[in-house]
């Protein structure tokens, strides 16, 4: 292909996008709104995420010691064991202070001080990953002055099979999503090519190459899909921004926060341009191979 | 430059076929009329030699080489040597007179030079040297038929193609369009013209190609329209 013909094919692209400018406004508006449902979805998929990562996060493993037991040992098989984000020793003076202050009555335990303190010492653990944490319950529990370990097994398992359920359903109804927006942008992208069968049918016997027809078309389809997924995008962030930020001045719980973190934003914004983008200039090629037969 | 050898060309669905056993020769610089009432399978013949259609049987040859064993670029070429004038005239809405002429040397990727120099000269030849602006919605049928013309043209072709060119125009200006064909054909390119329009023809007095019903049943040089002329 000369180099005449490709200048022509950009300008032809660029040219034919402005003669044709509603029906390209249109066909990228279109784009944005099925690429917007699924960002949207992927941004709430995230968020979900996110709470249930925070709150298995925040699962604790309680470590009650003998009283034979040498919490300084106890505190350096800790630090040696992989898995563990932090840990606490908690004396057991504190935790009967501690023990009251729940209960809501400080006083209620006064008598209880000193040698009568029927509690032991203890650790808090935190694990790095809540499916981590009955592994390293085990390994505890096997320490030498470990009396008994208690992590609220049930809530683990049950978090557990919410995030695995979520994650199958999130992967499962954004794989739908993007299907159906994929479909879309290629439906619309053919109403556009159809509306100018003419011109490619004129092209063909004035004896353009297909690729010379297709290239154009092409172009259109990129820029067109690139507008509607960056509209996407920018309505998306806008509007996510928005809310992040009253959430984050009014949420109580610290699990609510939303996703802020732009390192796991972006993939989502990226990945809408570039579903939007290629799925233009592939919608095109599919719509105009129909008219180049013969 | 063109022969056919016992073309046959059967579309699917369709019993007849819309060409029977055509055999004819066209030499380089012609200027024949294909005549014949509708569905005698004038179209299909041009369809044929532009090699839109193949032949369900026979041969087709074009300079010499088998129309049928033409690869992509082969036949790519082949089109870009044959310059097609519609009745219907197939210009572009949106673009100018003199873009929709010089949209032919775009395509085939001539240089915005050539373009330049070319365009406003066919456009003088075809008589529309001022209109070059304007929009085919702007012009007459004579006109825009004109502009089909000088786009098929501009890209100096050895066939021009015309499927009833003047079926959109009135008599006045069919003559003239006519006398437009005669000077490209003049000038040595083969002009094969489809057409209805008996008057022109008997007037002219050039090869006449008649079908019916699919089967050449008159190649008369100098001929008329009808048997009896």
């Amino acid at each position: 292909m000369s180099l005449n013909a490709i200048r022509y094919c950009l300008r032809q692209g660029v040219v034919s996008l402005f003669r044709n400018f509603w029906l390209a406004f249109v066909t990228a508006g279109m784009i944005a709104v099925s690429l917007a449902i699924l960002g949207g979805f992927l941004l709430v998929a995230l968020n979900v995420g996110q709470i249930l990562h925070n709150i298995a996060g925040n699962v604790e493993i309680s470590v009650f010691l003998r009283d034979d037991a040498d919490p300084e040992l106890i505190r350096a098989r800790l630090a040696g064991l992989g898995g563990v984000s932090e840990y606490t020793f908690v004396t057991r003076e504190q935790g009967l202070v501690e023990f009251g202050s729940a209960l809501g009555d400080s006083d209620l335990f006064a008598g209880l001080a000193g040698e009568n303190n029927p509690l032991p010492d203890m650790f808090r653990v935190r694990a790095g990953e809540s499916a981590l944490v009955e592994a390293l319950a085990g390994e505890i529990q096997a320490l030498p002055g470990v009396e008994v370990v208690d992590y609220g097994k049930e809530l683990v398992a049950r978090l557990l099979s919410i995030t695995r359920w979520l994650n199958t359903l999130f992967l499962g109804v954004s794989f739908l999503l993007a299907a159906s927006a994929v479909f879309l942008i290629v439906t619309i992208i053919r109403l556009s090519v159809l509306a100018r069968q003419e011109e490619i049918g004129v092209m063909k016997y004035l004896g353009a190459s297909n690729f010379f027809i297709r290239a154009p078309f092409f172009l259109e389809g990129m820029v067109m899909g690139w507008a509607g997924a960056l509209s996407a995008a920018v309505a998306l962030g806008a509007a996510y921004h928005r809310l992040a930020f009253s959430l984050h001045r009014d949420a109580l719980v610290f699990f609510l926060q939303p996703v802020t973190d732009p390192d796991k934003l972006w993939p989502v914004f990226a990945g809408l341009l570039a579903l939007g983008t290629v799925m233009g200039g592939i919608g095109s090629l599919v719509s105009v191979r129909r008219f180049l037969r013969a | 430059m063109i022969e056919l050898k016992k073309v046959t060309k059967n579309y699917n669905g369709k019993s007849e076929p819309a060409v029977t056993d055509v055999s004819l020769q066209i030499e380089r610089g012609e200027f024949v009329f294909l005549v014949g009432p509708s569905g005698a399978g004038k179209s299909t013949l041009l369809k044929l030699i532009f090699c839109e259609q193949l032949p369900s049987s026979g041969k087709l040859y074009f300079l010499g080489r088998d129309a049928a064993r033409f690869r992509a670029g082969e036949l790519l070429r082949h089109r870009r040597r044959i310059g097609m004038v519609f009745q219907d005239f197939r210009l572009l809405k949106q673009k100018t007179v003199f873009e929709n002429v010089a949209f032919a040397l775009e395509v085939i990727g001539r240089s915005a030079r050539e373009i330049r120099l070319k365009v406003p000269a066919v456009l003088e030849e075809v008589g529309l040297a001022g209109k070059a602006g304007a929009f085919p919605g702007e012009l007459s049928g004579g006109e825009q038929q004109r502009v089909g013309i000088a786009r098929a043209i501009v890209k100096d072709p050895l066939l021009v193609l015309a499927d009833e060119p003047t079926g959109n125009v009135d008599r006045d200006n069919s003559r003239q369009l006519m006398e437009l064909f005669e000077k490209i054909s003049q000038s040595g390119t083969t002009v094969i013209i489809a057409t209805h329009a008996w008057d022109v023809v008997d007037r002219m007095r050039k090869r006449v190609i008649a079908l019916e019903k699919g089967r050449l049943v008159r190649d008369e040089q100098r001929g008329g329209y009808s048997y009896e002329s």
